[in-house]
Order: structure tokens, then C-alpha cells, then sequence
């Protein structure tokens, strides 16, 4: 593939679009002299770019994502330096922007984000909590489009191509609304990437981070990637960043002046994956993940665990939430899935295959807990660091959990578990719980 | 030990216990028949510590004596000597081979010595009851289609049998279910019965006892203990272990309220639903049942094949309604109907229905509907 995706830049003439980040009002606006005001809200806060009304792949990253959650869930955190992590470990898993400053980053050891700064209010993490903040997040994007692949817990790809009709404006515009939306209802913050591949939007939304928005429009691709070091290319990590070291490549620029078929020779595959890049291509598609083909939740330990009471515990809780999962998105599993993983990192899973589909937490703990009790009978005195259950072989929710002629307290359990579940619907998650779930 | 037997009487008896040997066995013993000779008669037993069955078949003993021998090799060996044969059995001078000789042919099979064959602990079985032999068919037969295979649920895998009293009767009762049909069947209390602990007969042995059943119309004598129980035919004596579990409360799961009543012509009516499910795929086969009036429309459709749709005219007299079944539940039923009609007792098409034979009061089924 040459170049030629690479439009020369457009003459501009002495007008350009320009977007305002607060009311998202567009406007073709003068560049010279430059327009520093929105001319509807007179907000600052405009982004300019000649491609601002045709570019549609965007990239969505939070913004400190665990720390943010949880500011916003204690304002007084609001103006202290926090840091996610401890636990056993005792790594720093995320650290607001003002942690940021006195030099703390993900990954680093705790006592190291103490020492640098010491008045740092350390939050154990809750995955759970910011799994829920996550979804929500997610999907406001599914709102917009289908085309939403979610990348991890906080950051996801979406294809607003083709959307303007829709949503009555450019993919800029919908994002611009998006991020405002994202900021009211759920609280956070998120930095925008706009491009047109999806490794341009991810390289953009680390631009101007936190509450970014920037744009890297075809027309600047080659020089926009050229100052950076190889590094930043999807791909390169610490091994390949070293190699190309050795062979005197540090920056993207001198990528983009070798040859395509002299970096494949040098370095296989990747190496024109490499020239690729390096140009600014890029042609995955975003593909929104497949259907769920399961679902589970699982728990690590803070200690191995050797004792079943405890595991039974843990497999308890597990179980309503599976089943909570499977009640939301109005799905049942034929399938139980029990996974373990013993001390020395060896994982097992045992898969019950029920009768009738179900989506019930007591269906589900009480099939993986014989599990469990088989698993534990086998191989006593197993220590285990992690519990998981899950349901697979999913339907539709309809006609889940039938009658069972062989099991007259069934239609009981089940009428009590669903009371159980409005009553949460309607006062919250904390409301009832059963006696073992203590 | 040496005896001479007519080879249709051996190969009956082989036929019978052998049924018990299971086909791959970790224990070597297990695969044997023990041979007993004496008194004029060959006993031959086989097991599978499970189950027990002893046979007696009469023979000309000429040295009495014991051993065990592959069970199913003895029996494909009688199996094929020619019809009214004369078969002796003997061991050689050392014991440690069984010699089977008839007419020209001649068989040296391995053995294990008899001391090694595991004996059944004979219980004391405070219960002891005699039944006709059709009656007993009647219960196993009209239940055993409902057995569960479900292996988590094991006490569902067998036939739950007990004697009751209700509304002033004296009932034997059989009852199986596997959680989507359940198959309630009884006869009038045989004397003797009133005491006998509710049990659960598994499967295998279910199975074996209506094989002897198929051949032996007379009396069955019945001794049953908490854990075992025992069935004594003329010549045969079986001996099983129960299923040690607790049977559902299945008293709580037939519907008591179920006010629309169709009756259909039993043999139509499993003709239609046989003939409609041969479009359906095995793994939905779900029949849909409409009712309107005195009109039953049943219609099968399947997004591979096709569709199909039957009509019969029925008895009917409640609103409309809409139920699927699975086509094999709804046969498996209607394959037990002795009477010319059968009578459904519907609620909604969410809930378990019932199904009669005819007028007979004694069998009852339930079925659970399937979505549609």
C-alpha cells in the first residue's frame, strides 16, 4: 500500500470549522486573525480543525478512571492526591492527576507512591464498583453507534462514520455531546481521540489528557507521527524499541523515510506493520465484541484459601452476582461453570450442564458448590488464590427456571429470590441479603 | 464338579444373569457367572454388586462342585450350539478350567476359583409380600419411561415405591419423575405390604425385573428391607440394593386446580402428535397444542425443515388456548395409555398439566409444558 491515503492538506482558505466544547455549536469560523471565543456561549473552550466535520473513528479513554470514581463518590477526596491500590501486591493500580505531580504513576510500588507523596490518601480498589461505572460508560457509546469495541474497563474504540444523519451533526459533535453527557450523568471525566484509524484516535485521546479532545486529521498524520519515538507505536514494546535502537532507529520519522520492503526484510511482519504505522495506516476495523458466550464473576483472595466454609462463602456472593448479571441483561445459562486456581497458578474448571436453563443465584451456588465440594474432596488440602462461577450455553431468560416436577420447593426459592431482587431493584443493591451472603 | 443340561434350559438361565454382568469390568471377578452343582440342579449367579440374580435350572449332576466363568462368553458359546443340544460342564482334574463339551464341539474356558465370587450380604428383610406378576409389570412399565437420567440427582434415578393409604384405599404406589414428567401409577395394597419402607428401586434393576417379568406371568414374592429389596420368582431370585436418597415430595407438584378438561381419542391423538414431530429436530421437538372448541390443531415447526399441522376433534369446552410439549414426553405417555381415550387437565400454558388414561383412576401423569 503506498501513501495516497494521505491527502494533501486542504486550502484553507481564511475560514476553518470550529467546534465549541461546551454548547457544541459549529461554526466556520476566521483563522486569522484567530476566533478565541464561542460566538453562541462565548466559551474558550473551541477546537479547531480542518477535518473536524469528516473524521469518524474516535477513542475514549477516562480519565484516572478508578481514582475518578471514587472522587466522585467522596468529595472529600476532591482535592487530594489518591492513589487505587494496596492490597496484597501493593502496587499502585491508578493515581489521580494531582498524584500525578509529585511523580506517582500506575504500577509502581506502593511504598515508593508513599515516599514521593506521602499525604496521598490510598483507596483500595473496588472492581466491582468501577466495572458498573465502566458499563455505564459504555453504554452512553452503544447509544450512539454499535460499533463500540471496548479496548478494556475505561477506554473503548467507536465508528461514528456514516452517523451525521442520525444524530443530526458530524461524529464530533456526537462525541463533544457524549463527553458532556458522560460528565452530568455519570460524574467522570474522558479524553477524546478523533482520527481516522484507530490508531491515530488512540495516539489523540493521550494528546491533551485529562478532558481532552484532540483531532489528528489525515493531513498532518505523517507530521504529527514523525516527532514521535518509535515507542509510541502500537506494537513496539521495551524488546522491539530496543532493537530498533540498536539499529539507530529512535523516531517514527526515520520509519517513514526506509523503504516498506526493507523494514519487512529487517524485521519480518512487524516491520511492515512498522512502515505501516509509521504512515499513519491503520485498516482494523472496529468490531464490536461478540456476544457474551458466558458469564461469570470471579474473586481473587487476599490469602490462599485451604478451608471450604470460607470458599462457600466467596462462591455465595459470586453467585448473586452472576445471577444478577444474568437477570440484567435478561439472559440464563444451561451451563454452570466453577473455576479455581490453585496456589501455584494452575487453573481448573468444572462445567455442570442443568436440566433447564437458569438464572437464579441459588441454581447457581448450589451447583457449584457441589462442585466445589467434589473439587475439594479430590485434591484436599489444595490452597487456592481465586473463585470463580460462572453460567455458559446462554438463552434468552424466557422460560428459565421452569417448574421442576422433582423438586417441589424450587418454584418457592425462586418466588423468594425474585421478591428479593425488586426489593433491591427498588432500594438498592444493599437492602436484603441472605443470612451466608454475611 | 460334571453335569449334563439341556442347552435351551442353560441358555435361558445365561440369558438372565448374564444380563447383570456388565459389559467392562475393573474387577475380573465380576465378569463371571458362579456355576453350582448339586442336588440335580445348576445355580448359576452373576453380579454386579448392585444387583444380585441367582438362577436354578434342572441338571443331571454327576459330581457336584462349583466355579465361575466369563459370564458373556459362556453364554454366546450355549448361544450357538445347536438347538436341543446336550451340554456337559465339568472341570479338569486341576479346577482350574471349566470344559464345556456338546456333541463334537468342545470349549476349555478360564476360571477363577469360587471362593472369590462376592456374596451378597443376605439382610434380614422384615417385609414380605406376593404380587401378581402383571400387576408388578403394570407399575414398572407405566413408570419407568419418567426415570430420571440425571446422575447429580440420583435419587431420581430409579422407581419410588411405597405403600399409602389414601382416601380410606390401601395403595401400592409407584412413582418416577426426572423433573419434566412424572409417572404415578398404583394398585390395591397387597397384604402384607402395609409396613414396607418407601423405597427408590434403581433403574438397572427396574429393568432387569421386567425382563423376568416378560417371561413369568405367575406369582412374585417381594421381601424388602431398608436397603435392599428382593425378588423372588419360581426359579429366579433377584436381590438389589436401593438407592439410598430421599425422594421429592411429589404429592406437592401435581396440580390439584387445573379446571380445563380435553379429552381426545387416545390412538388418534398419539398418531397426530407422531406424525407432526417427524419434522421436528432432536433437539427441540416441541409439539404446539391449540385448542378452540371441539378443534385440537397440533403443529410442529422447525426453522431447519420445516412446518407440519394435524387437526383432530376433541372434547373441549374451556377458552382457547395455546401449550407445546415435547413431541417425546407427550408419546412417551401416550404409549402407556390402555383405555381408548385420555384425558388432559390443563391450566395455562405455563403450568404442569395432567394426563389420565381413560377411566382408569390408578395412573396419573403429569407433564411440564415447553415454550413454543
Amino acid at each position: 500500500m503506498s501513501g495516497s491515503a494521505i491527502k494533501s492538506a486542504p486550502m484553507s482558505e481564511d475560514k476553518q470549522p470550529v467546534i465549541c466544547r461546551d454548547c457544541g455549536q459549529i461554526n466556520q469560523l476566521a483563522i486569522d486573525p484567530p476566533v478565541k471565543r464561542c460566538p453562541a456561549c462565548k466559551s474558550p473552550r473551541l477546537l479547531k480543525h480542518d477535518e473536524l466535520l469528516t473524521l469518524g473513528i474516535a477513542h475514549l479513554d477516562c480519565d484516572a478512571f478508578y481514582a475518578a470514581v471514587e472522587k466522585r463518590d467522596n468529595p472529600d477526596l476532591h482535592d487530594k492526591p489518591v492513589i487505587i491500590g494496596g492490597g496484597r501486591r501493593g502496587v499502585v493500580s491508578t493515581c489521580c492527576y494531582i498524584a500525578r505531580i509529585y511523580g506517582v504513576h500506575s504500577a509502581m510500588p506502593m511504598f515508593q507512591a508513599l515516599a514521593a507523596c506521602p499525604d496521598a490518601v490510598v483507596v483500595p480498589p473496588n472492581m466491582e464498583k468501577y466495572a458498573q461505572v465502566g458499563g455505564d460508560v459504555r453504554q452512553m457509546m452503544q447509544d450512539l453507534t454499535p460499533l463500540v469495541e471496548p479496548v478494556s474497563i475505561d477506554e473503548a474504540f467507536m465508528d461514528l462514520r456514516g452517523t451525521h444523519q442520525l444524530h443530526g451533526g458530524p461524529p464530533a459533535q456526537t462525541l463533544v455531546n457524549l463527553v458532556k453527557r458522560i460528565e452530568q450523568e455519570i460524574g467522570i471525566s474522558v479524553s477524546i481521540g478523533l482520527s481516522h484509524n484507530k490508531f491515530l484516535a488512540k495516539l489523540a485521546s493521550d494528546i491533551d489528557k485529562p478532558k481532552g479532545f484532540s483531532i489528528i486529521g489525515e493531513a498532518e498524520t505523517l507530521s504529527f507521527l514523525a516527532d514521535l519515538p518509535v515507542g509510541r507505536l502500537w506494537g513496539v514494546g521495551k524488546a522491539m524499541q530496543a532493537r530498533l535502537e540498536r539499529d539507530g532507529i529512535r523516531y517514527v520519522s526515520q520509519l517513514q523515510n526506509m523503504d516498506e520492503s526493507d523494514l519487512a526484510r529487517r524485521y519480518d511482519s512487524l516491520g511492515l506493520r512498522l512502515a505501516r504505522l509509521a504512515r499513519g495506516q491503520d485498516a482494523r476495523a472496529i468490531t464490536p465484541r461478540a456476544p457474551n458466550k458466558s458469564i461469570s464473576s470471579e474473586t481473587t483472595f487476599n490469602e490462599d484459601l485451604t478451608d471450604y466454609a470460607t470458599m462457600e462463602k466467596h462462591l455465595w456472593r459470586l453467585s448473586e452476582r452472576t445471577a444478577q448479571r444474568c437477570k440484567k441483561q435478561k439472559i440464563a445459562g444451561k451451563t454452570i461453570v466453577l473455576k479455581l486456581k490453585a496456589d501455584r497458578f494452575s487453573a481448573l474448571t468444572r462445567n455442570h450442564a442443568l436440566p433447564n436453563a437458569t438464572q437464579l443465584a441459588d441454581v447457581i451456588f448450589e451447583t457449584s458448590r457441589q462442585m466445589l465440594q467434589q473439587v475439594m474432596k479430590d485434591k484436599p488440602g489444595t490452597s487456592y488464590r481465586l473463585i470463580g462461577v460462572g453460567v455458559a450455553n446462554l438463552v434468552t431468560a424466557e422460560g428459565a427456571d421452569p417448574l421442576d416436577l422433582a423438586d417441589p420447593d424450587q418454584q418457592k426459592r425462586k418466588a423468594a429470590e425474585q421478591a428479593m431482587d425488586k426489593l433491591r431493584h427498588k432500594f438498592g443493591d444493599d437492602t436484603i441479603k441472605k443470612g451466608r451472603g454475611l | 464338579m460334571k453335569t449334563t443340561i439341556e442347552r435351551s434350559a442353560l441358555l435361558k438361565a445365561l440369558n438372565h444373569v448374564q444380563s447383570v454382568v456388565e459389559r467392562r469390568n475393573t474387577i475380573p471377578i465380576l465378569s463371571n457367572v458362579l456355576l453350582e452343582a448339586d442336588n440335580g440342579s445348576l445355580g448359576l449367579t452373576a453380579t454386579d454388586l448392585e444387583i444380585e440374580m441367582r438362577e436354578r435350572v434342572e441338571a443331571d449332576v454327576a459330581q457336584a462342585g462349583a466355579i465361575t466363568a466369563p459370564a458373556h462368553m459362556l453364554y454366546d458359546i450355549v448361544r450357538k450350539l445347536p438347538d436341543g443340544a446336550q451340554v456337559e460342564l465339568s472341570t479338569d482334574e486341576t479346577g482350574g478350567r471349566l470344559l464345556l463339551i456338546s456333541g463334537k464341539s468342545s470349549f476349555a474356558l478360564q476360571t477363577l476359583p469360587r471362593e472369590d465370587f462376592p456374596a451378597m450380604a443376605q439382610d434380614e428383610m422384615p417385609v414380605a409380600f406376593a404380587l401378581l406378576g402383571g400387576d408388578l409389570r403394570r407399575l414398572i412399565e407405566k413408570t419407568r419411561f419418567a426415570i430420571s437420567q440425571e446422575e447429580t440427582r440420583y435419587y431420581l434415578n430409579g422407581i419410588y415405591l411405597h405403600a399409602l393409604e389414601d382416601d380410606g384405599q390401601a395403595l401400592l404406589r409407584a412413582v418416577a419423575t426426572d423433573g419434566h414428567r412424572l409417572a404415578r401409577v398404583q394398585m390395591a395394597q397387597p397384604v402384607g405390604a402395609a409396613d414396607m419402607p418407601a423405597i427408590i428401586v434403581p433403574r438397572k434393576t427396574v429393568n432387569e425385573v421386567q425382563k423376568l417379568l416378560e417371561e413369568e406371568a405367575g406369582e412374585v414374592s417381594l421381601q424388602v428391607s431398608e436397603t435392599k429389596i428382593n425378588f423372588a420368582f419360581s426359579n429366579i431370585v433377584l436381590t438389589s440394593k436401593l438407592i439410598d436418597g430421599k425422594f421429592p415430595d411429589y404429592t406437592r407438584v401435581i396440580p390439584l386446580n387445573n379446571d380445563k378438561v380435553l379429552a381426545v381419542d387416545a390412538k388418534s391423538f398419539a398418531q397426530s402428535v407422531d406424525r407432526v414431530s417427524a419434522i421436528s429436530s432432536e433437539k427441540s421437538r416441541a409439539v404446539k397444542l391449540s385448542l378452540e372448541g371441539g378443534r385440537l390443531s397440533l403443529s410442529v415447526s422447525n426453522p431447519d425443515s420445516g412446518s407440519a399441522s394435524d387437526e383432530l376433534s376433541v372434547s373441549y369446552q374451556s377458552e382457547a388456548m395455546d401449550i407445546g410439549f415435547n413431541a417425546r414426553y407427550l408419546m412417551d405417555i401416550t404409549g402407556q395409555l390402555d383405555g381408548e381415550s385420555a384425558t388432559f387437565e390443563l391450566a395455562d400454558s405455563g403450568s404442569p398439566t395432567i394426563v389420565r388414561d381413560g377411566e382408569d383412576t390408578n395412573a396419573l401423569y403429569v407433564l411440564m409444558p415447553m415454550r413454543v
